[in-house]
């Protein structure tokens, strides 16, 4: 049997392959090769076949074969076989396989070897991808190391107890006798890495940290003497002496000073000192002054030293450095809430970064922008807001546009400007406004009773330009089916009134109908918009006209909409301007906006707006029923809850039918006894259809106990404006006596038109 | 703590990988393409951070390869720069004017190298000469024994 050919001649070999194919073939054969010689037990070129093993793995190809192989090199007295052996574990197996508990034996034995590179080779393996069993047996050993004297092997050792301790927290208390002068070393890895094992145990243990916090003066000392001490060539960095314990060590202070008066006045000096002495001109003396700021932020530190590290924020601003810029935004975010003040001194600063040309900081300072709105700068932050909104990429339009309604709505100086904004959102970006701000802005329009005829003609002029923008299409179709006279007979004082006829408000809605880029809810709304002016226009043979053209359309929600209006026509015409009366004021519940940050870069899919406002002020009390009236629909919570009154009707059956429609839950409704009296007796039953669960199915009992038969049963169904109604069934008949009868009944919940 | 540390080429091709949480060998895969697709994608100027899924991703490129490190949300994204760096700097003081195809034919050297500089997701030890010292000792170990068995080991 030839020798295997060696590792580095094989990577030779396959970076010829021109093709995925060949190189597929070559390792292929390659691995037929290794796993005969795997089989053979060859000891002697083990090493080499799982090193070659370790190259295709990284190439992409399974090399699961191999585990038992890596777990015999490790066992191996050979240093090479246990370098090789240890690397092939760490990169092949892992906690999921039980093979791995196979390791911990060698593991121990090598633990406690005579050369120290052969422990470091176990610990690190240990402190990378130890399991919790093998922590748990191996802990003894991990803290007996912890010990030792060596430098070399403490510092690994100490990790490997972070390590332990994060798989098994319940191990922690074992380690704490180890950590009694921890910081009294001076090799700066077995100190930094101490830092570690101190910060991972104050930040898993209310009683470490309260123990711990006598360490702030030693610790202050350590980095008093760093900051001052001359040029060491072990530690430098660009002049600055190991800016990776320093930045431990202050990461350490923020856990220890967090909510402790004492310790934050402690290491007030030399914070500031820090703060202030700092080389700025390198990424390293901006990484400390980074840690610097978050630790100042988190800790009780006076006033002068917030305002310090504000400042320090609002310099990194100015850096030419895109990362400091952007480090700066990502912080500032974090502390708006806490010291809004001061980081509105920013403002100007925050705003002209919008037009930066790195997408990260153009996100970052989108959302910062929103948290710094407030009821006195609003004019200005909207301009330069609407401004980002016009030239932004795509993927910020919907974020902004979310963000400027709800600025918008909640520090509003006029109804006007309020509206104003709107049309502005709504032309620029509409058709990357969210589908639930529909809504919204359609309770904002009929609220906003004084402008209904300048929001009409607006709406109606935007409409004329443009019939794309969905969102923009849709508000507009809706707002022209309730104020089209107001269009019609020019009645607006906010701006000239322009002279517009019935045909032509008609032309336009029914251009949407026939449009193909109006989406079919976009077309739903276009002719309830047109029913709706049957009431309000003169025109009425023409909207009947429109009205039964779409009763064959193949859209059946078109179709089912237009046959219903139809129905109102011909038999049900008394009914029809009640029906179709204006809406009344809609009472402002809590508006469901995106209120999670989930924070994102250019390149993700941006998911949610970041809102640091206070949460919304919810309407109590009315809101649960017009809320589960909607949960019918299903699907989109962020669906904000809009109430209507519902008008009192008379009693009767059907009139308690209306509350049962309040109540409805999605969870199942018990059944109710609606009627009882004189013998007749009636229930009502709840569930979801199946398949279609918009669809609630309510079954009425009626049943008669008495001896007479009862006649002339009439069933009527009287329902509130806000749903429409899809009667199944008009029930007229005759009861038997001592006879049930039960009738299903369907209510079909639609969108709010 | 970091997460992982990935290096990969401008043509996507993996060079080196280190987990330091225990992943699925088809999550491993998942995250890889993503990295790649998402730093690839970067233009030239842009600032060296990206949010991705609850992480910090932190990349630089040396030359023509892509370094790629993920934190968590305490860690400090400036820092990471300078722990690559420090990296890039232990792989050139050991090859001598490091290149790429340095670390494709010697790929368990960048690992052992690694090994001494982080361990768990956290820096083992902060100064140079101290990790290029215990390299060079581990290394003469394993000589020893090639010359013992007078040819190479692998």
């Amino acid at each position: 049997m030839p020798a295997p050919i060696r590792l580095r001649e094989l990577i030779r070999t396959i970076r010829t392959a021109r093709t995925q194919a060949e190189e597929r073939e070559m390792i292929q054969k390659e691995c037929a090769a290794i796993r005969s010689s795997f089989r053979e037990e060859d000891n002697t070129y083990r090493c080499r076949n799982v090193a070659k093993l370790l190259y295709m793995h990284m190439l992409g190809y399974p090399a699961h074969f191999g585990q038992l192989e890596c777990l015999k090199l490790i066992a191996s007295q050979k240093f090479t076989d246990k370098r090789i052996g240890y690397l092939g574990a760490m990169l092949l197996l892992d906690e999921r396989q039980d093979v791995h508990l196979l390791m911990t034996n060698c593991i121990k034995n090598d633990l406690n070897h005579s050369t120290q590179y052969v422990q470091g080779l176990a610990l690190c393996t240990l402190g990378c991808m130890g399991s919790s069993e093998m922590c748990r047996d191996l802990a003894g050993e991990v803290e007996k190391l912890l010990k030792t004297s060596n430098s070399y092997l403490r510092k690994k050792v100490t990790l490997c107890a972070v390590h332990v301790i994060r798989k098994v927290p319940e191990l922690m208390e074992m380690f704490l006798p180890a950590t009694k002068n921890l910081l009294s070393e001076k090799n700066h890895g077995v100190l930094h890495t101490s830092v570690v094992l101190l910060t991972e145990m104050c930040e898993r243990s209310p009683d470490m940290l309260s123990h711990f916090r006598k360490l702030v003066p030693q610790l202050v000392r350590i980095l008093k003497n760093l900051i001052m001490s001359g040029y060491s060539p072990e530690h430098d960095v660009s002049g600055i002496s190991d800016p990776f314990l320093q930045v431990r060590i202050l990461r350490l202070l923020r856990i220890l000073g967090r909510s402790d008066d004492d310790s934050s006045e402690a290491m007030n000096d030399i914070l500031a000192q820090v703060a202030t002495n700092t080389e700025t001109s390198k990424n390293v003396g901006n990484a400390i002054l980074y840690e610097t700021v978050l630790t100042i932020m988190d800790i009780k530190s006076e006033s002068g030293l917030r305002v310090l590290a504000i400042n320090i924020l609002g310099r990194f601003l100015l850096n030419n450095d895109k990362n400091i810029r952007y480090v700066a935004l990502t912080s500032l975010l974090k502390t708006v809430q806490t010291d809004h003040n001061a980081v509105q001194r920013h403002r100007s600063t925050i705003v002209d970064c919008l037009k930066d040309l790195d997408v990260s900081i153009k996100r970052r300072a989108m959302e910062l922008s929103f948290a710094l709105v407030n009821g006195n700068n609003i004019r200005g932050m909207m301009k330069e807001l609407l401004y980002f909104l016009d030239s932004c990429d795509p993927e910020f339009k919907a974020d902004c546009a979310s963000g400027v309604f709800l600025a918008a709505e909640k520090y509003a100086p006029s109804k006007r400007w309020h509206i104003d904004t709107i049309m502005r959102v709504l032309t620029t970006a509409g058709s990357y406004v969210r589908d639930d701000s529909v809504p919204n802005l359609i309770q904002l329009i009929t609220n906003s009773v004084e402008m209904h005829a300048y929001t009409v003609q607006r709406l109606y002029k935007a409409l004329l330009d443009d019939i794309s923008q969905q969102p923009l299409v849709q508000v507009s179709s809706w707002c022209i089916g309730e104020y089209g006279d107001l269009l019609v007979s020019g009645q607006c004082e906010e701006e000239e009134p322009i002279q517009v006829t019935e045909d032509e408000v008609l032309d336009v809605l029914e251009g949407l109908l026939v449009s193909n880029l109006s989406t079919p809810v976009t077309r739903g709304y276009a002719l309830t918009a047109i029913m709706k002016l049957s009431t309000r226009f003169s025109s009425v043979n023409r909207i009947k006209k429109v009205v039964s053209i779409y009763g064959s359309s193949i859209d059946v929600e078109l179709q089912q909409r237009a046959v219903e209006y139809n129905a109102l026509f011909k038999k049900y015409d008394h009914m029809r301007p009640a029906l179709l009366e204006r809406m009344p004021i809609m009472e402002k519940t809590a508006t469901n906006g995106p209120t999670e940050i989930v924070q994102t870069n250019g390149e993700t899919e941006p998911s949610v707006l970041d809102t640091k406002h206070p949460p919304p002020v919810t309407q109590p009390a009315n809101q649960v029923r017009a809320n589960d009236l909607l949960d019918l629909l299903g699907g989109n919570d962020v669906v904000p809850v809009i109430q209507t009154t519902l008008p009192t009707k008379p009693a009767s059956a059907g009139g308690e039918l209306l509350d049962l429609l309040g109540d409805l839950s999605l969870t199942g409704i018990p059944p109710m006894t609606a009627y009882n009296k004189n013998g007749l007796k009636i229930e009502f039953t709840f569930e979801r259809a199946n398949p279609n669960p918009n669809i609630a199915v309510i079954t009425i009992h009626a049943s008669n106990s008495t001896e007479a038969d009862m006649t002339d049963f009439v069933f009527q169904a009287a329902v509130p404006k806000v749903s429409r109604h899809s009667l199944e069934l008009i029930l007229k008949c005759l009861i038997m006596k001592h006879s049930r009868v039960n009738s299903l009944f369907n209510q079909n919940c639609a969108t709010v038109f | 703590m970091m997460r992982f540390l990935l290096l990969f080429s401008r043509q996507g091709r993996l060079r080196l990988q280190k987990w330091f949480t225990p992943t699925p060998e088809r999550e491993k895969k998942k995250i890889i393409r993503d990295m790649t697709t998402m730093v690839l994608a970067r233009k030239p100027r842009s600032c060296n951070f990206l949010h991705w899924r609850d992480l910090k991703i932190v990349y630089k490129r040396y030359a023509s390869l892509y370094f790629c490190l993920a934190l968590e949300d305490q860690d400090n994204e400036l820092l990471a720069l300078e722990i690559l760096h420090r990296y890039v700097e232990l792989l050139d003081k050991y090859f001598g004017n490091v290149c790429e195809l340095d670390i494709i034919f010697n790929f368990e050297k960048a690992y052992f190298i690694l090994d001494e500089f982080l361990m768990g997701g956290e820096i083992q030890e902060t100064s140079k000469q101290i990790v290029n010292r215990s390299i060079e000792a581990s290394d003469m170990l394993q000589e020893t024994m090639e010359e013992y068995m007078s040819k190479p080991a692998f």
